[in-house]
């Protein structure tokens, strides 16, 4: 399956925040896309997902989802959105409810889920009594649930510390190695992209448009040898050459006076 | 190695200790302070009154006004007053908070009962409902319709306010994401915008308590044979003060009842906080 964006642009109101997006996402593939602040990277994701409505161009679905995804298009936020009043186990059921699996078939999707994500001992907890690491494990696995065949990551480590980013960077893709699935992960950390993706797409400042698409032919297992740091190294290099000088540009921007 | 950088990190001379300039505006709980004020008045209360420094007249005395207490419950009409008062206000509150809790969930969903329920809230909302008991009178007789119905006026708009306000502070983000997971409109509005909204719900009831207590003291002393305000109002013809101030003290009990229930149902509802 694959998920093909052609010509998308949005504009709030007279400003404009995306033009002439063409993206092609592949089937298991992570294409993560980097820009400055305000490029319209979590825009972009908004409407690749169908919950934005993009005010130009399309995004069209080819290619049917496996027949045993719940939810083909599955987002993980970067505020983790988990509801507060909802113990862990219970906002994993929020979105199982309606799939009518009944109490066993429940049940047993939310402790595979919970066992894959490390939170068996923490079912019953509410997300206040958790770290922000804990709180998004529950995101993923929430999403992991509904057995996306797009995962759309909106800054998911955003909200973290440096080495709770970490582990659970390293966490997601090895869940990620086992079961392979598409995903768009946006970010505006460089090293977050070059570890995850198999295709960087790099965003100009507002309004975003697609300044490039860099590939990472180094697989994932490998990126973290000793052997490999050269090559991601040029690579870390060539992706902040192409957007230093647009982010000190966005920097300077005031919001409204673009 | 080690040895040396803490050698290092030692001071060479004990030097003067930094003053502490922390702790900013702390507000600490103080636990018996509360009711030691209180004791404290009303000790003093007590005292003026025996070392007959107050007129009895103008203020009675604490332990009087037990006393008066005391015998309106042995005589048996603290209970026809209360058991009057309760049945009106439940009535009222009840009515007013369900009518207020579906107007204000209905127009915290949808921006067309938005535009025009917010219209008419700004022009109805002001008005004093006491003065609209007399009309009520007229339309629903000198009944209990007519005082129910003032006290459940009273409660609903300050409960729909309060509705759809707490419907405004459920985080869209939570909504987003029900909507990403292909959640149903039902579903949303009963996983997410409700018990999002409960916590500004409970808070409005505690402002529709007291409404509804001030109306119902209020319509009780315009037309009601029985009630807790028509049994102040009679003691104060009667120039009996210690029986009006013990009126007085039940109907402040009943707002503190109420409110500790309320307190209650929102330590049980909102665990999760």
């Amino acid at each position: 399956m694959q998920l093909i964006a052609r010509g998308v642009g949005h504009a709030y109101g007279a400003m404009p925040a995306l033009q002439g997006i063409d993206l092609t996402v592949q089937d298991r593939e992570i294409v993560a896309i980097i820009g400055p602040s305000g490029c319209g990277k979590s825009t972009l994701l908004g409407i690749l997902g169908g919950i934005l409505r993009p005010t130009a161009g399309t995004v069209a679905i080819e290619g049917a989802p496996p027949a045993d995804s719940l939810n083909p298009f599955t987002y993980i936020f970067q505020d983790f959105a988990l509801l507060p009043w909802r113990t862990v186990a219970r906002n994993i059921e929020l979105v199982l409810h309606r799939h009518r699996l009944g109490r066993a078939g429940t049940a047993r999707i939310v402790a595979d889920v919970l066992r894959r994500t490390g939170l068996e001992q923490f079912a019953d907890a509410y997300p206040r009594q958790l770290s922000g690491g804990m709180r998004q494990r529950v995101g993923i696995a929430r999403a992991l649930a509904v057995r996306p065949a797009v995962l759309l990551m909106d800054e998911p480590l955003s909200a973290l510390d440096a080495q709770t980013r970490e582990l659970l960077l390293e966490d997601f893709l090895d869940l990620w190695l086992r079961a392979p699935m598409a995903a768009v992960y946006v970010t505006h950390n460089l090293a977050e992209a070059l570890r995850v993706a198999d295709r960087v797409a790099v965003m100009s400042r507002r309004p975003g448009r697609l300044r490039e698409i860099v590939p990472i032919v180094i697989p994932q297992a490998e990126r973290t040898r000793p052997e490999r740091q050269g090559e991601i190294a040029r690579l870390h290099e060539t992706l902040w050459g192409l957007i230093k000088d647009e982010a000190r540009i966005a920097e300077r921007e005031v919001a409204g006076h673009a | 190695m080690l040895d040396r950088v803490d050698q290092a990190a030692r001071p060479a001379l004990a030097g003067r200790p930094m003053p502490f300039r922390g702790g900013g505006f702390e507000i600490t709980p103080r636990r018996w302070l509360a009711p030691g004020a209180f004791a404290l008045v009303l000790a003093a209360w007590q005292l003026g009154s025996s070392l007959g420094l107050i007129n009895p007249m103008f203020l009675p005395s604490p332990l009087a006004i037990l006393a008066a207490l005391r015998d309106a419950a042995l005589s048996g009409a603290l209970w026809i007053n209360l058991s009057a008062s309760l049945v009106r206000f439940g009535g009222g509150w009840v009515l007013g908070t369900a009518a207020g809790l579906l107007v204000g969930l209905v127009m915290g969903i949808f921006s067309a009962a938005r535009a025009i329920g917010l219209a008419g809230i700004s022009a109805l909302f002001p008005i004093p409902k006491i003065a609209l008991l007399p009309l009520l009178i007229l339309w629903l007789g000198i009944g209990e319709t007519s005082k129910v119905t003032t006290i459940a006026l009273g409660v609903f708009f300050p409960m729909a306010v309060a509705t759809y306000s707490a419907i405004d502070a459920v985080p869209r983000n939570l909504i987003r994401m029900a909507q990403s997971f292909n959640l149903g409109w039902s579903a949303i509005v009963a996983r997410i915008i409700l018990p999002g909204a409960l916590p500004g719900i409970l808070a409005g009831m505690r402002i529709t308590v007291s409404v509804g207590l001030t109306l119902l003291a209020a319509a009780e002393m315009i037309g009601a044979r029985y009630g807790i305000g028509a049994f102040i109002l009679a003691a104060g013809n009667l120039m009996l003060p210690d029986q009006l101030l013990a009126g007085v003290v039940v109907l402040s009990l009943l707002g503190l009842g109420l409110a500790w229930l309320l307190g209650r149902a929102e330590r049980v509802l909102l665990r999760w906080r």
